[in-house]
């Protein structure tokens, strides 16, 4: 479990909506127990990217990716590889929270049941309990787990969706944008959860929010047209990125 | 095709660099200004001079201010960063010229009562040549020239070969003519705060090379 080591590695990658290229040439690293941001314009690809992870984009019709990404030496891409193993091992929180029309205990329950990993009852409360106590919810909610969960603030609902990833303990989290629907309050609060998660996890998060990328993350990598341009670690792409594009992008100079 | 467009910050960094030409310029005319005062043992002169010093003082404390105000409400990152941190930087140094000046001009109103000793060309050529460098660096700065502060830094040597010279000659009037011992200490100090004016232009000069290449150097022993 050593810290910074690289446990993605991705090569090559090229990904197709039909016939147009939406990524090319991808190379990078995402290191163990650390951040990596991504940044860049709209129509970039990095949410495209970031869904290549966990293999997201095989629900979209006509796709297709070339070169390889490996988890922990593994091509994720291989055809004899366990799909479902690869999105419990690589949970995703998406931009808008998304909890089930359910319990917030039967949210969080969800995954656990299904993957039947949970031995029993009592088990099973340990992973509610263990997950929302990691999200910073179990202080607020224990008394109202059997609440619906679509009666949560937005922030809350966030926190929930991320504490269902939790539950089925992955070692990858994604997030797509995960606090453009949040108030500043309940955005510094995720962006506390994930600096204390990272212990634990391993983050990549996408965001439009350059100033949320340059304090969370440790690494950064900022897309443009397809390309990876520049990846590096945060505060050196902030203070003196190697590459003009990236400059002008972070600097709000891009027409 | 990559269309580029200014941003507020580059607006609000616009006011800050005149407000750093402002200051440079008044202590550019400080530094003449205190040469004159020497030479001519202008004493009137020599407390207008320091007078005017708290002018200089004052445009720091602005300018420090306004960075501030544009690193809370743009948070610039990359060149636009070092440059809002290069103009906090240069400020100081300005203001610590400033003050050099000032120690000059407190020299010319104490030697007043002393004998006369005919100052030395030198002293006057270290003047013109601390102003220029300033003059340069700041152009350097505006204009984010790397190179040409550099060349400016290069210029440092020069200073402190003329400093040794006026050091000698002083030392040598010491030897000969006790009663004009202190006057030729007060000229010692002269010419040292000239001395480290260029020191502080070739601080301003690395502050412009890391502005623009984001690589932190240090000119003094790059040229030792």
């Amino acid at each position: 479990m050593r810290k910074g080591k690289p446990v993605i590695l991705v090569r090559n990658l090229d990904f197709y909506y039909g016939a147009s290229r939406a990524l090319s040439g991808i190379q990078l690293d995402i290191k163990k127990h650390l951040v990596t941001a991504l940044i860049g314009p709209s129509g970039c690809g990095k949410s495209t990217f970031l869904r290549c992870l966990n293999r997201m984009n095989d629900t979209i019709a006509n796709t297709r990716v070339e070169g390889s990404i490996l988890l922990d030496g593994e091509d994720i891409y291989a055809p004899e590889y366990d799909l479902a193993d690869l999105r419990r091992r690589v949970g995703m929180v998406f931009q808008k929270p998304n909890p089930f029309p359910k319990s917030v205990f039967d949210n969080v329950a969800f995954g656990p049941r299904m993957l039947g990993i949970a031995s029993g009852k009592t088990e099973l409360e340990e992973m509610v309990f263990s997950s929302l106590e990691q999200v910073g919810l179990w202080q607020e909610l224990h008394e109202h787990l059997k609440e619906d969960a679509l009666n949560l603030s937005l922030g809350q609902q966030q926190q929930l969706c991320l504490a269902r990833v939790l539950a089925v303990r992955p070692e990858i989290i994604l997030m797509d944008e995960p606090a453009s629907a949040l108030d500043p309050i309940a955005t510094a609060h995720l962006e506390q959860l994930i600096f204390k998660l990272k212990e634990a996890y391993t983050i990549v998060i996408v965001t439009h929010n350059m100033q949320q990328a340059a304090r969370v993350s440790d690494f950064t990598g900022f897309f443009w047209m397809g390309e990876l341009v520049e990846y590096n670690p945060t505060n050196q792409l902030f203070t003196r990125p190697a590459k003009e594009l990236t400059e002008t992008y972070i600097t709000g100079r891009m027409g | 095709m990559l269309q580029f467009h200014q941003t507020a910050f580059d607006r609000e960094f616009d006011k800050i660099l005149t407000d750093v030409q402002t200051m440079a310029q008044q202590v550019e005319q400080a530094i003449e200004r205190s040469m004159e005062a020497l030479y001519d043992n202008n004493t009137d002169l020599a407390h207008k001079i320091i007078a005017e010093d708290a002018k200089v003082n004052k445009l720091r404390y602005d300018v420090e201010s306004e960075c501030l105000a544009l690193i809370a409400t743009q948070q610039p990152t990359a060149g636009d960063l070092r440059a809002v941190i290069a103009a906090m930087h240069i400020v100081v140094e300005l203001e610590r010229i400033g003050d050099h000046v000032k120690g000059i001009a407190k020299t010319v109103i104490m030697m007043e009562e002393e004998p006369l000793l005919k100052t030395f060309k030198k002293i006057r050529k270290m003047g013109g040549l601390s102003h220029e460098m300033l003059r340069d660096v700041i152009d350097a700065f505006v204009e984010r020239d790397a190179e040409k502060a550099r060349t400016i830094a290069m210029r440092d040597p020069e200073m402190d070969d003329l400093y040794h010279v006026v050091f000698e000659k002083l030392v040598k009037v010491m030897a000969h003519k006790p009663e004009l011992v202190t006057r030729a200490t007060y000229l010692m100090w002269c010419s040292h705060n000239l001395e480290r004016i260029a020191d502080r232009v070739t601080n301003i000069a690395e502050r412009v090379i890391f502005m623009a290449t984001g690589t932190f150097g240090d000119l003094d022993n790059a040229l030792a």
